[in-house]
């Protein structure tokens, strides 16, 4: 066993983990952490996706010793205490969810492609997302909730 | 367009936001696989690596032994213990197999269960596979139907003497011989509707615990149907109906893939019964490829005969449908669900129509998004297109010349389906105009003209189909031994909130808020006080669950009745408050008055307080306000469409590019545009996929060669273009709210649109088919193919 400590949604986290144990097998079953999903296991869906010190990471795919000393930011921990973050608004807004379970990773790694770059045009946005897949929406009102949220973020 | 409503009435037809939404952005959610209870035990299960095999020896000492292991059981722990069952045996001579729980003493597909360990911790339990000892004893994998049929074939069910599993022979209409007789043209092709996986973003996942009652066992899975599974697991396990709870928590898409008994879920059942424990196993996304049942594998011989001035005679279907190793829930009749819609939206006189069931060693396959429909829709849509080019005709136009004129609504087809309304000229004029035909056929034109390497084709979908599964004596008229009725209880809670309960059980589909508008608008409550009660067993104890686009198409109906019984009851109780008979009162938004005097009123929140108070109730009404309704569809419905695509060939290397795509489509009244438009997105995402990147591949030995999600591949957002759509609405006259259905069209009528703009493009080179999906190389063998003097 391994120790490990991070800041997990602003709250520090410690414990003894295998040095095989997935991040986000100790998110889900060792902090309880359960908001962010696990769609694959050979990081093609990117529905567990986090941020790793501001950078969108497959959460599947990276080992929980790796973020020891890390900041990791998951879709719980998004929101302010009275606001959701503007990406969490689009999609409601612009109706780019169905079934949700894709939701959490997608936000995520919107949330980087847009830090990255904060005005994307329609094949920006369809590029920086083809990590995340989504079987219900067809990526149409996806791709209108980025480009929302991104006005909304820039203040136009 | 507003989020909240400050009015109540008029919520149907407004695109409101949806109440699933906050949780599910928020991370808030209630996936089965989030579920942790204290003492939870974990199931893994050892499957098998061979398609065909006897089990000669299994050892699971050391696996026994190894840390965190509970208990190993294999086949012999669960002797004649049936793992899953066929609700639809289609002909009276249908050859059914025995799913077993664990497979005895022979393996039939990769993937097939061979042991399962439980242990205390997930890894744990993975991990003790890897100390399982099995021999084979391989026997010869059966993969290719016409192989399977053939005389001395290697046999799936050596005691069933056959692979194949039933023929189901249904002449539609007059002779289709003597009309091929007087055709002058005679049209055939072979297409072949590969196998699909559903690959729904949330893997299946189940948790099964001794709760509550003594002897109650509640399973939590990731499924479409729990009530459905509830009646079929109490069949199976032999444990009382009444013992068992099964809840449907969030779940993340479905597609059909979730409309399913599996053996996982009765396993959970019996050891969480057998150990005391709560059981848990959530499936990884291999196992999933390998194990949730597949889609579609057909192949599909159409001939179609017409006259030269293009009047389509009759159609003849003959059909070879993949089951798999075994038979699952309603793997026999996916096939049969598509048989009425091959005439599509064409007048004719004759079609026979042939369905043989081939069993193989291959993972079963049962319903995916459309179930039979997008088959047949594929399979017209398609050979419509070939006749045109037969006939040097216009594909629009000898659409236009066959289909069904709005005004011969309602019309009965060849295989006696009764449409009720539509319009196709209606829904063909608006795609035309926001596709912009003329200008694209003349740049095909130009492109063709001066031989550049990159083909234009236009690829048209003129479809429809039948939602709303479904009256239940047509149902048993087809050997389905269920009904169709949906149910749905409205009860007006003492503070006047809302609590609406409905049998379907949505995964992704938005029936809180849907159902939210429907009943605002009838009982005159805001939609925000209405609280959608679904997918539990314990909490709405009937239902039939969600498919076959029947939610609203049933669904919806129950609503309406409930919600209007709930306000007759209001009515008297409100006519007795305000001393006048109950054909003196009028209902609006939510107010009883008195007609002619405004002044003298109530509201339904106020008669719910004194239906719970009950001090002041006229006689013979009983206390507390509900509405209760199980309701069977009259008839089918039929939603239509007409879906154009532009599709863009490099010749010389077969890469097929989809420039722009225009979906208008009818579903009748729309009780939510903006979910009618995301179905429609997600509809067409699927069956672009099919048409375009998806598609099961097996080696000869019967392993599934796409056996991980970078092998499947399901389009990505750079694979697909933002869609162009819109509706018109024509209401249904069989179903009182004039809603059709749309959760599969999209996926029905965007396959064929497809791979038509596809061959439409490199037609003039000689191709009269393309392999799905149109990947570069399925349409690079099919130009090199042409380019050798012979089409595909």
């Amino acid at each position: 066993m391994t120790h490990i400590s991070a800041t997990v949604d602003g709250t520090h986290r410690q414990g003894e983990v295998e040095p095989r144990l997935l991040l986000v097998h100790w998110l889900r079953e060792n902090l309880g952490l359960v908001g962010t999903p696990i769609g694959c296991d050979t990081s093609n869906c990117g529905a567990c996706t986090v941020l790793v010190n501001g950078k969108s990471v497959k959460s599947c795919n990276v080992l929980a010793v790796q973020v020891d000393g890390a900041e990791i930011t998951t879709i719980q921990g998004l929101a302010s205490e009275d606001e959701w973050h503007p990406v969490q608004k689009a999609f409601k807004e612009c109706h780019g969810l169905q079934c949700g379970f894709c939701t959490p990773g997608m936000i995520m790694a919107s949330v980087d492609l847009l830090s990255e770059n904060p005005n994307p045009t329609e094949e920006e946005i369809r590029d920086g997302l083809h990590g995340n897949l989504c079987r219900c929406t067809g990526y149409h009102n996806i791709v209108k909730a980025v480009s929302h949220a991104a006005a909304e973020m820039s203040g136009s | 367009m507003t989020d909240t409503l400050n009015e109540t009435m008029g919520a149907i037809g407004r695109p409101i936001r949806r109440k699933e939404d906050a949780r599910l952005v928020t991370g808030n959610t209630n996936w089965t696989d989030n579920i942790q209870l204290p003492g939870t035990l974990h199931m893994a299960f050892l499957r098998s690596s061979i398609a065909h095999a006897k089990i000669t020896r299994i050892d699971t000492s050391a696996a026994k032994a190894a840390e965190g292991v509970v208990h190993v059981y294999t086949g012999a722990d669960f002797p004649g213990q049936p793992g899953s069952t066929c609700v639809w045996p289609v002909t009276d001579d249908i050859v059914m197999s025995h799913y077993p729980v664990i497979c005895e003493d022979e393996v039939k597909y990769v993937g097939d269960v061979v042991a399962v360990v439980i242990a205390t911790e997930k890894y744990l339990a993975t991990d003790a596979l890897d100390l399982i000892d099995v021999d084979y004893e391989v026997l010869p994998a059966i993969v290719d139907m016409e192989a399977a049929l053939a005389e001395g074939s290697p046999l799936v069910h050596s005691d069933k003497g056959t692979n194949r599993c039933y023929t189901a022979p249904v002449p539609f209409g007059g002779s289709y011989a003597d009309v091929k007789a007087k055709a002058d043209v005679v049209v055939s092709r072979r297409f072949i509707n590969q196998r699909l996986i559903p690959t729904t973003m949330e893997p299946r996942a189940v948790v099964a615990a001794p709760m509550g009652m003594a002897d109650e066992i509640t399973l939590w899975t990731a499924t479409q149907v729990p009530h459905v599974l509830r009646v079929l697991l109490a069949l199976l396990t032999g444990i009382p109906e009444n013992n068992l709870r099964v809840v449907a928590p969030d779940v993340g898409g479905g597609f059909g893939g979730k409309l399913q008994i599996y053996r996982e879920e009765v396993l959970a059942v019996l050891l969480a019964r057998k150990l005391g424990r709560p059981i848990k196993w959530t499936e990884t996304r291999s196992e999933s490829i390998l194990t949730m049942h597949h889609g579609r594998d057909q192949i599909q011989d159409i001939e179609i005969a017409a006259t030269s001035h293009g009047q389509i005679l009759g159609m003849s279907v003959n059909l070879l449908a993949d089951m798999g190793a075994y038979l699952q829930i309603i793997t026999p009749g996916t096939p049969l669900l598509g048989m009425f819609m091959y005439s599509g939206i064409y007048k004719m006189e004759a079609l026979d129509f042939t369905c043989t069931g081939v069993y193989t060693n291959k993972t079963p396959t049962d319903a995916y998004r459309g179930a039979g429909r997008p088959e047949a829709t594929f399979a017209v849509e398609r050979i419509v297109d070939e006749l045109a080019a037969e006939l040097g005709m216009d594909p629009m136009e000898l659409r236009m010349k066959n289909w069904i004129k709005h005004e011969e609504f309602p019309y009965t087809t060849v295989e006696g389906l009764t449409y009720d309304t539509g319009n196709y000229e209606a829904a063909t004029a608006r795609a035309l105009e926001l596709f912009g035909m003329d200008e694209l056929r003349a740049e095909q034109a130009v492109r063709r003209a001066t031989g550049d390497p990159v083909q234009l084709g236009i690829g048209i979908s003129t479809f429809t189909e039948m939602c709303g599964l479904a009256p239940s004596r047509t149902l048993g008229a087809l050997k389905y031994v269920a009904g169709g009725w949906e149910h749905c209880t409205i009860r007006a809670l003492p503070t006047g909130k809302i609590e609406l309960v409905t049998g379907t059980s949505p995964h992704g589909q938005g029936h809180a808020t849907a159902w939210s508008q429907i009943a605002s608008d009838i009982i005159g409550v805001p939609v925000e006080d209405i609280e959608v009660i679904y997918g539990d067993t314990g909490r709405s104890p009937y239902g039939m669950d969600t498919y076959g686009s029947r939610s609203l198409a049933v669904g919806g109906q129950a609503i309406k009745v409930a919600g209007e019984r709930l306000v007759e009851k209001a009515r008297m109780i409100a006519a007795h408050q305000l001393e006048v008979s109950p054909e003196d009162i009028e209902f609006n938004a939510g107010t009883y008055s008195v007609k002619g005097d405004p002044e003298k009123a109530t509201t339904i929140q106020a008669i719910a307080f004194a239906a719970f108070q009950a001090h002041n109730l006229p006689d013979g009404v009983e206390p507390t306000l509900s509405g209760e309704a199980t309701v069977d569809p009259m008839d089918f419905s039929y939603p239509h469409g007409t879906h154009l695509a532009a599709m863009e060939v490099d010749t010389e290397t077969g890469k097929v590019t989809l420039r722009k795509y225009v979906a208008v489509d009818d579903c009748g009244v729309q009780v939510n545009p903006m979910i009618v438009e995301g179905q429609v997105h997600g509809g067409l995402a699927q069956g672009i996929g099919q048409a375009m990147y998806e598609g099961a591949e097996y080696d000869s030995n019967g392993n599934l060669l796409t056996a991980s999600m970078g092998d499947y591949l399901i389009p990505s957002a750079a694979d697909l273009p933002s869609f162009i759509t819109d509706r018109t609405v024509t209401p249904s006259t069989t179903h009182p709210l004039g809603t059709k259905g749309i959760g599969e069209a999209g996926a029905i009528a965007s396959t064929p649109a497809i791979v038509n703009g596809v061959v439409d493009a490199i037609r003039h080179l000689g191709v009269n088919n393309v392999l799905m999906p149109t990947s570069p190389q399925n349409v690079y063998r099919a130009l090199k193919a042409a380019n050798n003097g012979g089409a595909a």
